[in-house]
């Protein structure tokens, strides 16, 4: 009898002891809202923010940045290079399970390497270094590289490991390919090492993601939060509304017009920290003649002097004041401040000086200054049609009387690569947070190798020898010299007219504890609550 | 009867072959969608791989011609942004539109008819006034400001109903929908009336319009004199007659809030067809765009030869001539 009714009270007790532990994380429901949502599930096929932001909750990668954008293990636990310089070794994690249960291995790591650098890949143009990876044990990858590359981790950063057993039952061993036409499964599935796993994927509409209770991670982040829910919301105004009304507990992207009004709504907070991008505009130095300029048979901005004056006519003050209502960090530099290489003497800002610019055009032959196209992309960054109309304004303070044209990105961005935009505006953000991207998109003579993003024309012999050699030198301090010296050719060259650093702005509930991180990486394992 | 719905069936195919190609004229104009397929770390000749491989720089006759071709085998090609088959993404996205569309039109015609009736027989009524000067902001006020003031009022302010989304959807397998559960029922109240509410006040006005038409003409004054009830008159006589106009103008709406929801959907995050085309614009996500455009031409067809249709039935002439013809 006695025995009966302990059997029957047993499972009642656990069960309620069950639903005490489970209360309060029931309740650690993050629901999110952003403008995109990420454009596939296949951690491989697109390099994009929003897709890294998903898969960086599911997947892991072998380290990534934290909170004070430090280098930090994830899958790889300590790294180095070998005594062949071209050689880099990883310890991996041991004990780490796939939301399956399948282990993670060395072979997982050889296998996502590869596949990463598949043709189909749209990761590979961070890994072109790498020519071989290999297992040593099942805790070991090494890779070999090219020649020396100091910097192969931080290329890694947003590189998931995929299980290669789960990928070949579900023929997904190579990133999606467009043309082949129908959909793989790794678009809406995913099986990730990462702190939570997808329950439910309905792209545009509604992602769910639930804790990973068998995380590696458990005891080292705070993996407060038991369930994560993401919605797209496009409309700006929407997205305000949502917050305020408490259907979303976290906006990642604000807009800067609804900043003042979140902080002083009840309940809110917004927290703020700079972002990893520049914007600033380029001015087309290579070319014979501008195409929209009215100075015909020369072209002003190949002279120094020119770009000098264009520089300091930008009141950059001004425009953090008006435009960007505060929430921007005026620049000298095309580079955010925490990256490698980054030196706060060459982030000045340049004083605006009407009067110098006037002389500095007088000096070089225009007197009466010249009219050329401002081009700018209208949906890109925060507030840029705004920006240029600003500084369009200062331009024409000099005497140069400059047209604008705002497009669309989509527009903007297939124009810029033909090189044949004037005078345009372009964001950078440094992935691997060293100068060396910056040099080599940004810098470089425009080749095949290099200067993708180059469309000024400048071309330095210099500039491109430093900058090949400073990614084969593994003594770090010689290598520091040549990135300050290739900052400060560029820097007296006045090769672009920085404008700011963006700032990045999340609004959340107050009772959520999540400081800004600067890729603009949410990392939900990260997140704490006040209590 | 059978052969005019076939003729118009043909001159649908004519109609989506124009509005493809025209699409196909312009798409070359909204940009590369190259760019936002790879990472910024793409080198030239990679972009120009993608390029040559989506067949982007072939000539628009080339292109538009495979779009065709395709399309006619029932294949339209995977989504440049989603990376999946556009028919899939848009049969998942038509129940959300054609829901919302369909809720607001009938809604808008019923309480539109009831209306207009309503304010053409009570004309001096102070209801009356009221309801025809409400009925200004209808048509005067933009939809995404009628929709954001909602929002404010209903969501942020009263916290009554939800600021975005479709809510909790049932899924029927071959149909996705939001009229069986509270929460969507509930998501469906503010986008309803944002999409319906200039339908329902030009139906309104149009009713009230015509009904004072008819109410001034002979017919009227002699089913008086016959001793026919107000009823009688003013529902068997007038509102019949003034129902030609309503319907055509109707047939048209509806189509162009299946097709133009898109306003309405963008404010409020309604996953439907015309958040996806937005959505698609802004990628230069070609293949959806073309699905996309292709579809409303067919819906457009389709409501006008209903239209047609019901002329037969409300109108008893039509029927008369053309039988009178066929003997």
């Amino acid at each position: 009898m006695n025995k009966t009714r302990l059997a029957l009270a047993l499972p009642f007790a656990l069960a309620t002891l069950a639903s005490v532990a489970a209360a309060p994380a029931a309740a650690q429901t993050v629901r999110w809202a952003a403008a995109g949502d990420a454009l596939t599930m296949d951690p491989h096929s697109q390099n994009e923010g929003p897709t890294h932001v998903m898969n960086h909750q599911v997947y892991d990668s072998l380290v990534f940045r934290d909170q004070a954008m430090k280098l930090a293990p994830r899958l790889a636990t300590a790294w180095k290079i070998t005594e062949d310089p071209n050689v880099w070794e990883f310890k991996l994690r041991e004990g780490v399970k796939y939301h399956n249960g399948n282990p993670f291995t060395a072979d997982d790591v050889v296998f996502s390497i590869q596949r990463a650098k598949h043709e189909n890949s749209d990761m590979k143009g961070l890994l072109t270094s790498v020519v071989e990876v290999v297992k040593v044990d099942e805790h070991t990858v090494r890779m070999r590289t090219d020649g020396p590359n100091p910097l192969l981790p931080n290329n890694l950063t947003n590189l998931f490991i995929m299980d290669r057993e789960w990928s070949e039952a579900n023929k997904v061993m190579l990133p999606q390919n467009y043309k082949a036409g129908d959909e793989t499964f790794a678009v809406r599935n995913a099986n990730g090492t990462g702190p939570f796993r997808l329950v439910k994927r309905e792209p545009d509409v509604r992602t769910e993601l639930e804790r990973n209770e068998d995380y590696w991670g458990k005891g080292t982040y705070p993996m407060e939060v038991a369930k994560v829910v993401f919605t797209p919301v496009r409309s700006a105004a929407t997205r305000v509304a949502a917050l305020l009304s408490g259907e979303v507990d976290f906006l990642l992207d604000p807009p800067v017009q609804d900043l003042e009004r979140l902080s002083a709504a009840k309940g809110i907070v917004v927290r703020s920290g700079p972002e990893n991008r520049t914007i600033f505009l380029g001015m087309n130095q290579g070319a014979a003649e501008l195409r929209s300029a009215d100075v015909k048979g020369r072209n002003p901005f190949a002279d120094k002097r020119v770009r000098a004056a264009m520089n300091i006519a930008i009141n950059r003050d001004a425009v953090k004041r008006v435009v960007m209502r505060g929430q921007s960090v005026p620049a000298g530099i095309v580079a955010p401040p925490f990256i490698d290489g980054y030196d706060k003497a060459m982030d000045v800002v340049p004083a605006p000086d009407v009067a110098r610019a006037k002389a500095l055009l007088a000096e070089a032959g225009y007197p009466n200054g010249f009219a050329v196209t401002l081009s700018c992309p209208n949906d890109r960054y925060v507030n840029d049609e705004a920006i240029c109309q600003a500084v369009t304004g200062m331009f024409g303070q000099i005497g140069v009387k400059a047209r604008l044209d705002a497009r669309p990105k989509s527009i903007h961005f297939a124009e810029l690569p033909k090189g044949e935009l004037d005078l345009y505006m372009l964001g950078w953000g440094v992935p691997t947070m060293d100068s060396h991207y910056v040099f080599h998109y940004l810098y470089e003579t425009r080749t095949d190798k290099g200067g993708s993003w180059n469309v000024t024309g400048y071309s330095s012999a210099k500039v491109d020898e430093l900058t090949k050699a400073m990614n084969r030198e593994i003594d770090l301090g010689k290598r520091a010299g040549m990135v300050a010296e290739v900052w400060k050719t560029v820097q007296d060259d006045v090769v672009y007219l920085p404008i700011h650093h963006q700032m990045l702005n999340w609004a959340m509930k107050d009772d959520i504890d999540f400081p800004v991180q600067s890729e603009n990486y949410p990392y939900f394992k990260l997140l704490k609550y006040r209590k | 009867m059978p052969a005019f719905i076939l003729r118009r069936l043909l001159q649908s195919v004519l109609v989506m072959l124009t509005v493809a190609l025209v699409s196909f004229g312009l798409f070359r104009f909204i940009g590369d969608p190259v760019n936002n397929m790879v990472g910024q770390e793409a080198t030239m000749a990679e972009r120009a791989a993608l390029r040559e491989s989506l067949g982007l720089d072939d000539p628009v006759p080339v292109q538009f011609l495979r779009f065709v071709v395709n399309a006619a085998q029932g294949e339209f090609g995977v989504s440049y942004r989603m990376a999946r088959p556009v028919a899939d993404v848009i049969a998942e996205r038509l129940p959300a539109t054609l829901e919302l569309a369909l809720i607001s039109g009938f809604g808008a015609l019923a309480l539109g008819i009831a209306l207009g009736v309503y304010t053409a027989l009570r004309r001096d009524g102070w209801l009356s006034h009221a309801i025809m000067s409400l009925s200004l902001v209808g048509v005067s006020l933009p939809t995404f400001l009628i929709g954001i003031l909602l929002i404010y009022v209903f969501a942020v302010e009263l916290k009554l109903l939800p600021a975005f989304g479709r809510g909790e959807v049932v899924d029927l397998g071959w149909w996705t929908t939001g009229l069986l559960t509270t929460s969507g029922l509930k998501s469906l109240v503010m986008p309803a009336i944002t999409l319906g509410l200039y339908q329902l006040t030009l139906i309104m006005r149009l009713v009230r319009a015509e009904m004072l038409e008819v109410l001034r003409t002979d017919y009227i004054k002699f089913a008086r004199a016959r001793g026919l009830t107000d009823r009688t008159v003013h529902f068997g006589h007038a509102l019949r007659n003034t129902l030609l106009p309503v319907i055509t103008i109707t047939g048209l709406q509806i189509g162009s809030i299946i097709a133009f929801a898109i306003i309405t959907e963008t404010v409020f995050q309604w996953p439907g067809v015309g958040l996806l085309f937005i959505t698609a614009v802004q990628f230069v996500d070609i293949p959806v765009m073309a699905a996309y455009l292709v579809l409303i031409a067919l819906i457009f067809v389709v409501i006008n030869l209903i239209v047609d249709l019901l002329y037969f039935v409300v109108d008893p002439r039509l029927r008369v001539q053309r039988t009178g013809r066929g003997q």
